[in-house]
């Protein structure tokens, strides 16, 4: 079975779930990879982890910004020759997978945990209703368009030297309207990269005021770990973006999540589901984070979190 | 001008899927997926005082008039529901050729779509009906303005804060932190029955139905079955002893 590889790069960095994504489609069967806006230079870290052949996409100004239509009409391109296109989990690879079903009228199958072949076809892993049903997925198109959650695989390195190709590539009069006027840059963060540590203390509307953030400070730092916040405190100005867990923020797996006053939106979750454990407190009793925690404690953390940090301080000196 | 949002009707409550067809069971009492309202409100705020017109669009069972009337009821001018027995089943290729054909036949200046739908998890519709209707799209938009013919759009994406521009016309995908959804009056509950609802069937919209429903779907389920387990859950209620409780867990897993 022959894979693309949608390898999303942003300023020359790979975003690492698509790498883990190459690397799971290398293990099935010939894997390809496809990168768009960047020289060829990044090819060889494409083809350590498995991508045997590199399509590179640059040379033309509109293919520079993080925007999906172009990225489109690249893969249209490529797709016909292989049986399935796949993309790990972000803004700009959902855009662009959907489009892509659109363009080529090829099924999606998204939020995957894993994908493998049965008799030949692939088949998908989708955790559905809050993941308490895990759906087997299957495509009724050549090709078969994957997106997969963000964490679904590790990244390996397997391969070695691959071919690089450049792409011709032919854009529609309407995948060059959208004008990126001001882009985003990586922030430099102060304190431990939350993306690497091994235990996370998140903080969310819970804990009240911007002051209580020392709350999940001060058990982060007991418990020698980093500190994240939700969507809600970073909008608010509680805490800096480059804290912030979820959708359109970090994703992490720590082996210990902490979660202060956070209710588990969706958009939450989807960036810490994959923490080995997860403690949650919240005064809300039905906190859709509850569903998803392996330790819930109902209650009030401005009581809880601080006799925490001094049981942890205790233990550690002792 | 004249904004189309589309919106969907999600099972509320606890949903489950029927084991015969593999679908969610929307048989139930339903409502308007909460993310939708934020694309109504921005509609509704763009609107204003002018005479731009609204008009709420949904694909779903004859129940998602239920959801299009709290669109006309926060504010929305006109509804649009595409409903057929045919259309059942829709994966994201059917789904985004239905809605494409509603759209074509509204011509908006602007589409907006709510961040994602709260019961099939998707955040992808989007920019499948601005590829099926050849126009330019933003997501994640949690500032919004228009001026003249261009839509400007501040953005979050896993990187910090983007800023887009766009001709009309163009599709938005809103995130839910661009405004907090007003609540229907009972004058605006009162006033959208009279509103104009308009159901259209798959021939009405000129769709082939082998384009529509499964016929017309690229993607199948499978079987269902149970996830993995998350280990022992357990939960606890924080009265004096709870820091100690979660020290001894802690301890327990050799986590501290």
């Amino acid at each position: 079975m022959r894979f693309l590889v949608f390898a999303e790069q942003h300023e020359g960095e790979f975003v690492k779930n698509s790498l883990g994504v190459l690397s799971k489609a290398a293990s099935l069967g010939d894997a390809d990879a496809v990168v768009v806006g960047a020289d060829a230079g990044l090819a060889p870290e494409l083809g350590k982890h498995g991508a045997k052949v590199v399509h590179v996409a640059a040379g033309d100004d509109t293919l520079a910004p993080p925007l999906p239509q172009p990225r489109v009409d690249v893969i249209a391109g490529l797709a016909p020759d292989y049986d399935a296109v796949l993309f790990g989990q972000s803004v700009l690879a959902a855009d662009v997978a959907a489009g892509l079903a659109a363009r080529l009228d090829a099924g999606l199958n998204w939020d995957l945990v894993d994908v493998e072949l049965q008799d030949g076809e692939l088949v998908g892993k989708r955790p559905a209703l809050q993941d308490s049903v895990l759906v087997e997925v299957g495509w009724k198109s050549t090709p078969a368009l994957a997106l997969f959650r963000s964490g679904a695989f590790d990244p390996k390195e397997s391969g070695g030297e691959p071919e690089v190709r450049d792409v011709d590539v032919q854009l529609e009069d309407f995948s060059t309207k959208v004008k990126m006027v001001e882009q985003a840059h990586a922030e430099e963060s102060s304190g431990p990269s939350i993306e690497d540590a091994d235990v996370i203390v998140a903080g969310g509307r819970g804990l009240g005021s911007p002051d209580n953030f020392t709350l999940a400070e001060d058990l982060a730092k007991a418990l020698g770990g980093a500190v994240g916040a939700t969507r809600a405190v970073v909008d608010a100005g509680w805490y800096p973006y480059s804290a912030q867990i979820g959708q359109t923020g970090k994703t992490v797996s720590p082996k210990l999540y902490v979660a202060l006053g956070i209710s588990g939106a969706i958009q939450h979750k989807v960036g810490m589901q994959s923490s080995g454990t997860i403690v949650a407190i919240n005064k809300d009793p039905n906190a859709p984070i509850f569903e998803f925690s392996d330790l819930g404690v109902v209650g009030d953390l401005h009581e809880i979190a601080p006799k925490l940090t001094e049981l942890v301080r205790a233990r550690k000196g002792s | 001008m004249r904004i189309a949002v589309c919106v969907k009707h999600v099972p509320e409550g606890s949903s489950h899927i029927d084991p015969a067809t593999k679908r969610l069971d929307r048989s139930g009492e339903g409502a308007l997926n909460h993310f939708d309202a934020n694309a109504v409100e921005e509609a509704l705020r763009l609107k204003g005082d002018s005479d731009t017109e609204v008009v709420a669009v949904s694909l779903g069972p004859q129940q998602a008039l239920d959801s299009l009337r709290k669109a006309l009821a926060m504010g929305a001018d006109r509804a649009v529901l595409v409903s057929d027995d045919g259309a059942a089943g829709s994966d994201l290729v059917a789904t985004s050729r239905l809605l494409a054909a509603a759209l074509e036949h509204e011509q908006p200046d602007i589409v907006l779509f709510g961040q994602q739908a709260s019961d099939a998890d998707g955040a992808v519709l989007w920019a499948a009906v601005a590829e099926r209707l050849r126009r330019p799209v933003v997501s994640q938009a949690m500032e919004l303005s228009v001026d003249g013919g261009t839509v400007r759009v501040k953005r979050q994406t896993e990187f910090g804060y983007d800023t887009l521009e766009a001709p009309l016309p163009a599709v938005v995908a809103v995130s839910d932190a661009i405004n907090e959804p007003r609540y229907p009056s009972l004058k605006g509950i009162m006033g959208a029955k009279k509103k104009q609802q308009d159901v259209l069937s798959l021939t009405e919209l000129g769709v082939d139905p082998g384009e529509a429903g499964e016929a017309g779907s690229r993607t199948t389920v499978l079987a269902l079955g149970d996830p993995p387990a998350r280990g022992d859950a357990r939960k606890i209620e924080g009265d004096g002893n709870a820091a100690q409780a979660i020290v001894d867990y802690l301890a327990e897993k050799r986590l501290v």
